[in-house]
Parts: C-alpha cells; sequence; structure tokens
C-alpha cells in the first residue's frame, strides 16, 4: 500500500476500500472467515481453511477465504463464518475437517444449515 | 526548602520535604526497626530496597502499612509505629524471616553481631511458629570469602555494595519467589565469577551468610608447632579499628596493646607491614621519578598515570576488566607482599632459618589479602612468601580466646628489623594515603630539597574522586584519588579514552580505604566510626618521629646491606610482580 | 440498545472480522480516523479531557482511571517520554489481551500513537510475552504496515507527529505485568517492583515519564475518540464506564471470550451468556481477578459486576479470568491452587511475599493432607492478613485474597478438613476413602482386576475389600464396578 501523505489522504483512501469491500460483498463470491487466533488454530483452523479452499476449488464454488481473530467462541473452535451473497453472515462451530467438507457441500453448495450454528449474542459497536 | 509537619506516636514533628518516615521518627528518639536498610553518610552509599517489612509503619487513611525507610512524609500525616497492628505484622514478618534461618546462631561467626539476632532478641521471640521448607544452597568457601545463602535474608545489601560502590557485578539476585537468592551468574563459585574479594558484601552483610574465611586454626597450629619459626606482620588500618573489639572508642589507636598481644599468642618474631609500606614507596616511588622524568624528556612510549597497586581488589579489578591497561599500574608488589618476600629471604637468611621453616602471618583489614597471599606468582617453589593472612576480626578472636586482657596489656614495641616504620606508612591506611607518602618522597628526591610541609591536606578527604596539583618545585604533579571501584572505574574510563590529565592515581576499593576494609569490625553503617578511624590515622602519622619514607633507618639499611637501589635488580627479583589478563579466565563451570 | 444481547463489543469490534494481517481491513472499518482526529484538532488536553471523561478505567486489573494517568505523564516535564503497553498478560485462565492484539493488532498501536501525541511521546514499547509468538508475529506485520502507509514512524499522515513502537518480550514473569517491575525488566534489570512513588507517569521508563497501559484498556481508545466520550460514559455503572471483557472458563458449557458492559451481573453471565454449568451440577463459586482476586458465592450471584462491587464482594475486577466452579470443587484446594501459582511467580524480594505466601501454601497443603488443626486456621487467616498488609506490591498485597475470601465464604468446609478430616467436595485425595457394599458387591473380581496396586482382596463370589493402607485413591475400581457398590467416603 502507498503512503498516506495527509489527512485527506487518508479519508480518500478508506473510502476508497470500503466501496472495494463492498463491491467484493456484492459479487458472487461466498465470503468465509476462519478464526484463527492462537485458539482457533491450536484446535485446527489451519488444517480447516485448506480444506474449505480445496473443496470450493473442487466444487467450483467461488469464494474468498481470509483468516481473522477470535470470534471468542472457544468452547466451539474452529470457527467459521460465512457470508452467502445477499445473504446475513452466519457462524458456525466445531468444524473440523471432516465437518468442514460437509459444510461446504451442504452450505455452500446448497443452502442447508449444519447444526452447528452459533446465534449471535452480542452487539458490536460501528464506527 | 519547605518543611513538612507530621505526627509520629502522637508527637509533632518538623522535617524537610523529601525526609522519609524512618528518619523523622528517628529525630525524635523513635527507633523503628530496620533490617534491609543500609546507609553509610558521606560515602554515597543507599541502600533501601523495602524489601524486608520489618520497618513497617501505620499511616492514617492509607490501605495498608507502610515501610518507613522508603516512604517520604507528608503535610499532615499522622503515623503509628507501635500500635497493635504494626507490632503483630512486624513480629510475623520477622517470624517469617526467621522461618527460613538456620537456627545455629551457636556456631555462627555472626553471632553476637547479628542484626537478625539482635531483632530477635529485641522482639523476644520464643519460638517460631511457622515450620514448613528451608531454603537450601550449597556453602562455598572460596580463598577469602564464605558464602552460606541458607542464612541469607535478601537485603540486597551486598548487591549495593557489589554493583553499585564497586561496579563489579559478581553479585545479583538469581531465581524467584522462595528459593529466590543473591548469587553469581549461574550460580557459580565466587572463584569463577570476576568478584574482586574486596570483602565489602561481608562488611555488610547483616547475618552471617557472607563472612571471612577463618584462618585461625591455622594459627594456633603454626604458632604451637616448634620447628616453625612464625612472623606476623601488622597492617596500618589494624591499630586504629582493633580496639572496638575490646570496647574501646572507635578511633582508638592500640599499636603497642597490639604488639603485645601479638607476643602473649606466642609469636616469635612482631613485625609492622608500615615498615614494607616505606619500602613500597620507596619503589613506587622511584618507579613514578622515572617514568616522569622520561614523559618530560619526551618519551612519548611511557605509561602515565602511574596507578598504585597495593591494593589486591583493585588489581583484581582491573585484571577483569580492564585488562588492556594492564601495564600501566606501577609493578611494585603490595605491602603485605614485600614484606614476605624479604621476611622469607633476607631475615631468614638473618637468623638461619629455612624458608619452609618460616610461616609469615599477615594482620590485615582486608579479606582480598588471603587471595592475594594465595596468588602462584607469590610462591617460591610452591611455598608462598605469606602464608597465612587475616582479618583484624580474627585477630581479635584469637586473643579473646586466648585469655588476654587487651585493655590491660603493656605497650610494646615492634620487633627488629622488619618493624621500624615512618607516618608515611601508617597513611597508608586511609584513601589519599599512600600517594601522599610517595609525594613526601618523591618531592624530596626530585627537588633534593627539604619538604616545607609535609601536610599534603589537599590530598586528604572521604570524597570519592578527588585531585590536586603539587607543586614539585615548579613541576606541577597532577595528582588522581579514588576509593570505590565505581569511582576507580570514572577514571579508568578517562585513561581508556586519553582524557585523563593524571600523573599518578591512587586507588582503593573499600569506603575510606583499609580503614573499612571488608576485614575490620563491623561498623553496621555507622560512618563515624569511620571518620573515627580516618582520624586516627593522621594522628598516629602526626605521632611518628619520621614521617618520610625514605628517612626510615632500617630501609636505608636494607638497601645498604642487600636490595641495592630502588627498582634495581635485586628489587626487580623480590619486589615486583606483573598483572594478567583475567577477562577470558571467567567461564561457566557446572558442577 | 436497540435489541437485547447481553454483549456489547467495543474493545474486540474488529476481532474476529478484519484480517488482523491486513492494514487495508482495518482503515476500512474507520481504522486510524481516531488518531488523524486527533492529530487535526491538535488539542492534547482536550484529547485527555474526553479521555477523562468518558469514565475509562485501567482494564489491567488496578482500575485506575485512564485519563487521570495520561495528565500526569502530560503534566511531567521531560526531554523523551515513553508510552508503554502493557502485554504481559499471565493469569491462569486469561487471554483476552493475547485475543485483541491476535485479531486486532492495530487498535493498540493507534492508541499507543493517540496516547504518546497527548502526553508529548514520540516512542511507544509494548512489553509482551514471549510465549504468545503469534500476537508477536501479527503486531511485527502490523507495526510494518503501518510503517509504511505513515500510520506510525516519522511525519505520520503529514501532520509532522513521530511516533515509533517497538516490542520487548517478557520471559514469563508474572510480576512484570506489576509496572515498575515491567520498566525494570524493560531497561534490562531483574524484573522487580520498587516502592512507588515515584509513579511511573513521573519517572518510569531510563528516570523519563511513561505512560503505562495495558492493551484491552488502550483498544478502547480510539472508540472514545470517534463515538465520543458522552456514548461511551452512557455505558456502564456510575463509576465504572464501558465494558469488560472476560474469559469464561472453569466448569460452564460456553467456555469463550465476551465482553459484557459494567454492570451486568454474574447471574446473567454464567446462565445466560456461558449457557449455565457443565453437566446441570449445581453452581458454587465464581473466581475472579485470577491469583488476585477471590471467589464471589451464590449470594453474589445479582450483583452488578463492576470495580466498585468486587471489591466490596471481596474479589476485585482483575485483568478479566473468570473461572467458575461447582459443587465438586473443593474450596481449600482451589486457595491452595492459586497460591501455588504466587509462590511460583513471587519476585522473591519482600520477605511476607517470598516466605509469607510459602507458609500459606504449606498450610493449606497441610490441611488438604488432613495434618491441620484449628490452630492452623488461626494462624491462616493472620498471616493473609500480615501479608496483605505488609508486601511490596500489588501481587503480594492481593495474593492472601483467593485465601480469605474461601475462608470468609467456605468456612465450614475448611472446618471439615480439619476436625473432620474430610473434604466434602471429595477432591481431596488424601482424604477419601473407597468403600466396597458387601451388600451390593457380587464378587465379580473385576475392581481386584483393575486395581494397579493389588489393593483390593476377596474370594470370588464374595464380596471384596480394598485395603486402604495401600490404595492410592485412583479410582479405576469404582469406574469397573457395575454394581454401584463402590463410593466414595
Amino acid at each position: 500500500m502507498e503512503k498516506i501523505k495527509s489527512l485527506a489522504d487518508l479519508k480518500k483512501k478508506r473510502e476508497d476500500l470500503q466501496s472495494a469491500i463492498s463491491i467484493r460483498e456484492q459479487s458472487e463470491n461466498i465470503q468465509v472467515k476462519v478464526a484463527m487466533a492462537t485458539c482457533g488454530i491450536a484446535s485446527g483452523a489451519k488444517h480447516v481453511m485448506e480444506v474449505i479452499m480445496n473443496e470450493c476449488n473442487k466444487r467450483n464454488i467461488p469464494a474468498t477465504v481470509t483468516q481473522t481473530g477470535c470470534m471468542g467462541y472457544c468452547y466451539a473452535e474452529p470457527t467459521v463464518e460465512v457470508t452467502k451473497p445477499g445473504q446475513k453472515p452466519v457462524v458456525f462451530g466445531y468444524i473440523t475437517p471432516l465437518k468442514a467438507e460437509e459444510l461446504v457441500a451442504k452450505y455452500f453448495a446448497g443452502n442447508e444449515m449444519l447444526d452447528t450454528v452459533i446465534p449471535v449474542n452480542y452487539e458490536k459497536v460501528e464506527l | 526548602m519547605d518543611n513538612i509537619k507530621l505526627t509520629i506516636d502522637h508527637k509533632e514533628v518538623s522535617v524537610p520535604k523529601g525526609t522519609t518516615i524512618l528518619k523523622a521518627a528517628r529525630e525524635i528518639g523513635i527507633d523503628i526497626p530496620t533490617l534491609c536498610h543500609f546507609e553509610l553518610a558521606g560515602m554515597n552509599i543507599h541502600n533501601h530496597p523495602g524489601g524486608c517489612r520489618i520497618c513497617v509503619v501505620e499511616v492514617e487513611g492509607r490501605r495498608n502499612l507502610a515501610p518507613a525507610c522508603v516512604t517520604e512524609c507528608m503535610d499532615g500525616m499522622v503515623v503509628k509505629t507501635n500500635s497493635i497492628r504494626v507490632l503483630n505484622s512486624r513480629r510475623t514478618v520477622l517470624e517469617l524471616i526467621l522461618s527460613d534461618h538456620p537456627a545455629d546462631c551457636l556456631v555462627c561467626a555472626k553471632s553476637g553481631n547479628c542484626e537478625l539476632q539482635a531483632l530477635a532478641i529485641r522482639f523476644g521471640v520464643r519460638e517460631i511458629p511457622f515450620q514448613g521448607e528451608q531454603s537450601s544452597y550449597k556453602v562455598e568457601v572460596s580463598p577469602s570469602i564464605v558464602r552460606d545463602m541458607n542464612k541469607c535474608v535478601m537485603c540486597r545489601r551486598c548487591e549495593t555494595m557489589c554493583n553499585d560502590f564497586q561496579t563489579v557485578g559478581a553479585l545479583s539476585a538469581i531465581e524467584r519467589g522462595f528459593p529466590a537468592v543473591v548469587s553469581t551468574a549461574f550460580n557459580q563459585k565466587l572463584s569463577y565469577s570476576n568478584c574482586t574479594f574486596c570483602g565489602q558484601c561481608v562488611a555488610v552483610c547483616p547475618v552471617g551468610a557472607l563472612v571471612e574465611v577463618d584462618h585461625t586454626p591455622k594459627i594456633i597450629r603454626a604458632i604451637s608447632d616448634e620447628k616453625k619459626t612464625v612472623v606476623v606482620q601488622v597492617a596500618p588500618a589494624v591499630r586504629v579499628a582493633l580496639g572496638e573489639e575490646f570496647g574501646m572508642k572507635p578511633g582508638s589507636i592500640v599499636t603497642g596493646k597490639l604488639t603485645a598481644a601479638l607476643k602473649a599468642l606466642g609469636f616469635d618474631y612482631v613485625f609492622d607491614t608500615d615498615w614494607s609500606a616505606d619500602l613500597t614507596i620507596m619503589e613506587e616511588g622511584t618507579e613514578l621519578i622515572d617514568r616522569l622524568t622520561r614523559h618530560l624528556k619526551g618519551d612519548k612510549d611511557v605509561k602515565l598515570p602511574l596507578l598504585t597497586s597495593c591494593c589486591p581488589a583493585w588489581v583484581n579489578f582491573f585484571e577483569y576488566h580492564f585488562p588492556d591497561l594492564k601495564e600501566i599500574p606501577s609493578t611494585a608488589k603490595s605491602p603485605q607482599q614485600m614484606f614476605g618476600a624479604i621476611a622469607k629471604s633476607f631475615f631468614a637468611d638473618k637468623i638461619g632459618v629455612k624458608r619452609e621453616d618460616m610461616i609469615v602471618v599477615s594482620v590485615m583489614p582486608c579479606l582480598a589479602k588471603k587471595y592475594e597471599c594465595a596468588r602462584d606468582e607469590f610462591k617460591v617453589n610452591g611455598n608462598p612468601d605469606v602464608d597465612f593472612s587475616i582479618s583484624t576480626r580474627e585477630l581479635a578472636t584469637l586473643i579473646k580466646q586466648a585469655n588476654i586482657d587487651f585493655n590491660s596489656l603493656e605497650e610494646t614495641p615492634f620487633d627488629s628489623p622488619l618493624g621500624e616504620s615512618t607516618g608515611a606508612a601508617v597513611i597508608f591506611g586511609t584513601t589519599g594515603g599512600v600517594i601522599e607518602a610517595a609525594v613526601r618522597t618523591a618531592y624530596e628526591v626530585i627537588t633534593k630539597k627539604q619538604l616545607p610541609k609535609i601536610d599534603f591536606t589537599e590530598l586528604r578527604g572521604l570524597e570519592g574522586v578527588r585531585s590536586a596539583t603539587i607543586d614539585v618545585d615548579g613541576l606541577p604533579l597532577n595528582i588522581g584519588i579514588a576509593h570505590g571501584l565505581s569511582n576507580a572505574r570514572r577514571l579508568l574510563n578517562d585513561i581508556k579514552e586519553g582524557k585523563s590529565q593524571f600523573h599518578a592515581i591512587e586507588v582503593m576499593a573499600c569506603p575510606g580505604g583499609c580503614i573499612d576494609g571488608g576485614g575490620q569490625p563491623l561498623h553496621h553503617g555507622n560512618s563515624d566510626i569511620i571518620k573515627a578511624r580516618w582520624e586516627a590515622i593522621y594522628e598516629a602519622d602526626r605521632n611518628m618521629p619520621v614521617r618520610k619514607s625514605h628517612e626510615n633507618p632500617s630501609i636505608k639499611e636494607i638497601y645498604k646491606d642487600f636490595l641495592g637501589e630502588p627498582c634495581g635488580h635485586k628489587s626487580h627479583e623480590l619486589l615486583h610482580t606483573h598483572y594478567f589478563d583475567k577477562a577470558k579466565v571467567i567461564e561457566i563451570k557446572l558442577d | 440498545m436497540e435489541n437485547n444481547y447481553k454483549q456489547i463489543r467495543i474493545a474486540l469490534r474488529n476481532c474476529g472480522f478484519i484480517n488482523p494481517e491486513n492494514i487495508e481491513d482495518y482503515i476500512a472499518r474507520n481504522g486510524y480516523a481516531a488518531l488523524a482526529s486527533v492529530l487535526e484538532t491538535n488539542n492534547p488536553q482536550a484529547t485527555i479531557e474526553a479521555i477523562k471523561k468518558s469514565g475509562l478505567r485501567g482494564r489491567g486489573g488496578g482500575g485506575f482511571p485512564t485519563g487521570v494517568k495520561w495528565e500526569i505523564a502530560s503534566k511531567n516535564h521531560a526531554d523523551q517520554k515513553y508510552v508503554f503497553c502493557n502485554a504481559d498478560e499471565g493469569d491462569p485462565g486469561a487471554f483476552m489481551d493475547r485475543s485483541i492484539l491476535e485479531g486486532d493488532p492495530h487498535s493498540v498501536l493507534e492508541a499507543m500513537a493517540i496516547n504518546g501525541f497527548c502526553i508529548g511521546a514520540n516512542k511507544g514499547l509494548i512489553y509482551i510475552r514471549a510465549e504468545y509468538p503469534l500476537a508477536i508475529e501479527r503486531l511485527l506485520i502490523a507495526i510494518k504496515q503501518a510503517e509504511e502507509v505513515g500510520a506510525l514512524g516519522q511525519n505520520i499522515f503529514g501532520t509532522g507527529f513521530n511516533f515509533d513502537i517497538e516490542l520487548r518480550y517478557g520471559a514469563g514473569a508474572f510480576v512484570c505485568g506489576e509496572e515498575t517491575a515491567l520498566i525494570h525488566s524493560m531497561e534490562g534489570d531483574r524484573g522487580e517492583p520498587t516502592f512507588k512513588p515515584p509513579f511511573p507517569a513521573q519517572e518510569g521508563y531510563l528516570k523519563k515519564p511513561t505512560n503505562v497501559n495495558n492493551v484491552e484498556t488502550f483498544a478502547n481508545i480510539p472508540v472514545i475518540i470517534l463515538k465520543g466520550w458522552e456514548w461511551f460514559a452512557a455505558i456502564g455503572t456510575e463509576k465504572s464506564k464501558g465494558t469488560k471483557v472476560f474469559a469464561l472458563a472453569g466448569k460452564i458449557n460456553n467456555v469463550g471470550l465476551i465482553e459484557v458492559p459494567m454492570g451486568i451481573t454474574l447471574r446473567e453471565v454464567i446462565y445466560e451468556i456461558g449457557n449455565g454449568i457443565k453437566d446441570d451440577k449445581n453452581f458454587k463459586a465464581v473466581q475472579t481477578g485470577g491469583p488476585s482476586g477471590g471467589c464471589l458465592t451464590e449470594k453474589f450471584l445479582d450483583t452488578p459486576i463492576d470495580y466498585d462491587n468486587l471489591i466490596a464482594a471481596g474479589s476485585m475486577m482483575g485483568s478479566g479470568g473468570m473461572i467458575v466452579m461447582d459443587e465438586d470443587d473443593c474450596m481449600v484446594s482451589v486457595a491452595k491452587f492459586y497460591l501455588d501459582f504466587t509462590v511460583e511467580e513471587s519476585c522473591g524480594k519482600c520477605a511476607p511475599c517470598r516466605i509469607g505466601n510459602k507458609r500459606l501454601y504449606e498450610l493449606l497443603d497441610k490441611i488438604t493432607e488432613g495434618k491441620g488443626n484449628m490452630e492452623d486456621l488461626d494462624q491462616l487467616k493472620n498471616l493473609s492478613k500480615v501479608i496483605k498488609d505488609t508486601a511490596l506490591c500489588g501481587l503480594g498485597q492481593t495474593s492472601p485474597n483467593p485465601v480469605l475470601s474461601t475462608i470468609e465464604n467456605f468456612w465450614e468446609e475448611y472446618v471439615a478438613h480439619v476436625n473432620e478430616k474430610k473434604c466434602p467436595a471429595g477432591q481431596c485425595k488424601a482424604l477419601k476413602s473407597y468403600i466396597i457394599d458387601p451388600d451390593l458387591c457380587i464378587g465379580c473380581t473385576a475392581c481386584a482386576r483393575a486395581c494397579p496396586v493389588g489393593a483390593i482382596k476377596g474370594e470370588k463370589k464374595m464380596p471384596h475389600e480394598i485395603n486402604q493402607n495401600t490404595c492410592i485413591k485412583c479410582g479405576a475400581c469404582m469406574e469397573k464396578c457395575k454394581f454401584n457398590a463402590i463410593s466414595i467416603k
């Protein structure tokens, strides 16, 4: 990324990034975030991420898979957040590599929920 | 500065801002007990980690108790030093400390002189309610110092001396929690560390964790061995401190009684290290004059400033920390070693005793002397020039156990021929003394004129670093003086950076020089004692009929009869030494 | 709040949403906008005033008002000042700071720069445990990226303000979370606390004014700036504003990291967010404040959680560890567990902590071994009070809290250990014995075969018996018995 040389520059940069994100969110890609803090990694999140990417490739499902920090659901690690185009994000817990295959097959490909959905239980400050 | 008013135990007191509760209380006669707290006023030595928590007091409005030694007085403060809460806490803390301290007072070197024991007596402790694990560390016997860390109370005084005052850094806290203790890096033996054996850790240790190696049994055995001729020498600073061990007031000069006591103990010859101090001046003074003359003639290779070399801790220090400067110090041996070398050659021959049948004992204010006399370069075929060095404290023990009533002894002179000395020699016992003695001689040798005044007061004092320029008949001689190795380090760094303007520098490791050596009677932080010894040293000088080393008749004689000339061939053989690069010697040995 | 969620994510606002290794994600979510606003306003005093008014208090445990701390540091004039971030998180079971650093490192960097601008410091240092390799990695990436875009370093966003951040690694000493010990450790000295005053804000790192704040405290700063102090101060209780992140652990169903508004009750946290006690057991206590805190019992379940209420209840906020205990937990053993930790983590500088905590531990051990007496309990109480009263730093002054609070709330459990030689929770090995009921035992020999030390004897088809002297109380026999003939007494 280029150097931000002024406060106005920062504002412009932010607006550019935000519009890029909204374009990304409106695309046909499924947005996938894998919780990869120490806790998630220890529970096998790296492997889970690989499985999701491979499965999406295999099935030709357009998906953007990124890492993120801890979502807070330690009891249900590894956790994955999936945002399908035009839908609200859904967090899935207990995503073992095997479960990850199932997630892609059922929810990504079809629209079938798994039984390990973690309901949102917090409000988040928006800046 | 603004004064602060506060109340301590219902008494009002007014003190300057920044005063601690401890100090304010002591000013009005309230003696709050302490253990880790230690100060040597006027010497820039402060240890107040606030760690022992014996001095806690109650401050109104404060959640917990405050350590009096580090808590500054505030305006309107109301302090209670003896409330039930304070007394209970203080006693409990003391009991805790005692619960991790070996109860072997009967056989402890510090018994009767131990600050923890004194606290236990003061609190009337009859039992220790806490039972549990006790610290267990190996006892280490180094050439000079015995470390029994099972007795350590973590007051950190030794650390302050070793790190702040001496900048040696041999001792610091290791481990944490219950096993935390003061030790060397990687818990190595002191001998493997860069310890200089200055003994200041021993001088300030409140308990028996750090004490001197005890040679008294060996001395008794040597004296009672009829085949051995036992010769003893006594360092200058011993005579102004030994009296304290027998209830005399600090600063009492006990030279005559000391000599009598040594005779009563059964030493065959009682001689004086002052005699060899005069000899040292002849050698070191000649060296100084030689270097100066060459310097003035434009010799670029000449090493200046000349550094004195009579303090063995100082010698260890530069060998460890400044080995690249090891060509600068005078090569003259210390008075202790010069004495040993002469005693076991000239004197042994004179009385017809074989070297192996002569035992030379030194009584020193110093613990590094124990290490020094064991150095290999001071041995001939494995036989040391000085066999044993004992401290002032050890001598006191010897006198006490031999039923000698020190106070009523008749004053007795030293034996001849190694007993005659001058005022220049006795001032070796304090900082600035060696260089003053050297200047008295150098002046007269260089100018061939008599000194207008013998007392060089400009070289005296107790400030850590001092300097003076002496007018040697038109030639300005720049003198530097340091006591405390931290101060010496400053001067050495200047030399390294080429900033030093001095022609000669005197260094003593201990605060005030030998008068507060690691082997002296314990002062427990009372610097008035050190000042009294300091004044006594100069009084002893004034009392001497001869006050310049080169005028010592016995010294003149030995040059005529035996040594030839100062710094001559024989002198070099017997009276000079060389130094080692010990920086690389520090290695980790696991055992 | 418009909905009924129990949690509000302020400090954790980006954790689990952004890619922590991509500064663009952070900037897109208004990252560094708070710093920009502070630089643009160019009124450090006003910013400090806003932090003061927000009511934010230190999240590391002490709860000192953050704005006041900043103000002191800003008013002490010096040629050099420092901003320190305390990331030496060490409470057993606590991982709030690690999660923030791993999930949203830029929020901490941004807040440190804001702090630097406010107090007049251009150097920031983060003291982080070497045991947090991922947090370190992500911080290093974040610092590098922030420097590349000009959010850190020289002439930040072209405003002329300079601020650098470096990391320093701690070797895992709990006491280095204490700010003076932390500073000594950073200076290369032994990690030991020293007497305050002087406070770090007066005389800190290298004797210069140093503001030390915890990770979570910093993570709140950009939000306060952007949303306004009024917004922040509207959350929480009268004297404790905003939210607190807790690491919920122990015998609870939903173990995890939560962020709740101050003033929430323990009941809401445990039963609603935490989804109740595991295996439907009975709630016994919750330990807050880690080794410095205390146990809160059922009677405190409806007390609003804030700094002052927790202290009044005999515990403390601490850094945010919250360990839930059920009926199977022996409270003497819990106290012993925490003492074991403090004994291990004491620096050894002051006698009450070095020796006193050791003796406290030994007394507790004696009691759990069934060798205690009533005098030991008196000694336990007195010693705890003396240590609290006399120890040098916060670690020692609070280390007896687990003992005092369990004595206060579970006195009868201590008495049972001492007088009846019984552990009511059945946890203390030395105090429990496995007994075979001869009426239920059919002599199948399964238990005897399972016993690793051959303590069970008996004829086939005849009731068996356990030799109590040989038994090591492993419980293998009880697991094997199909007839419920073995019980613990």
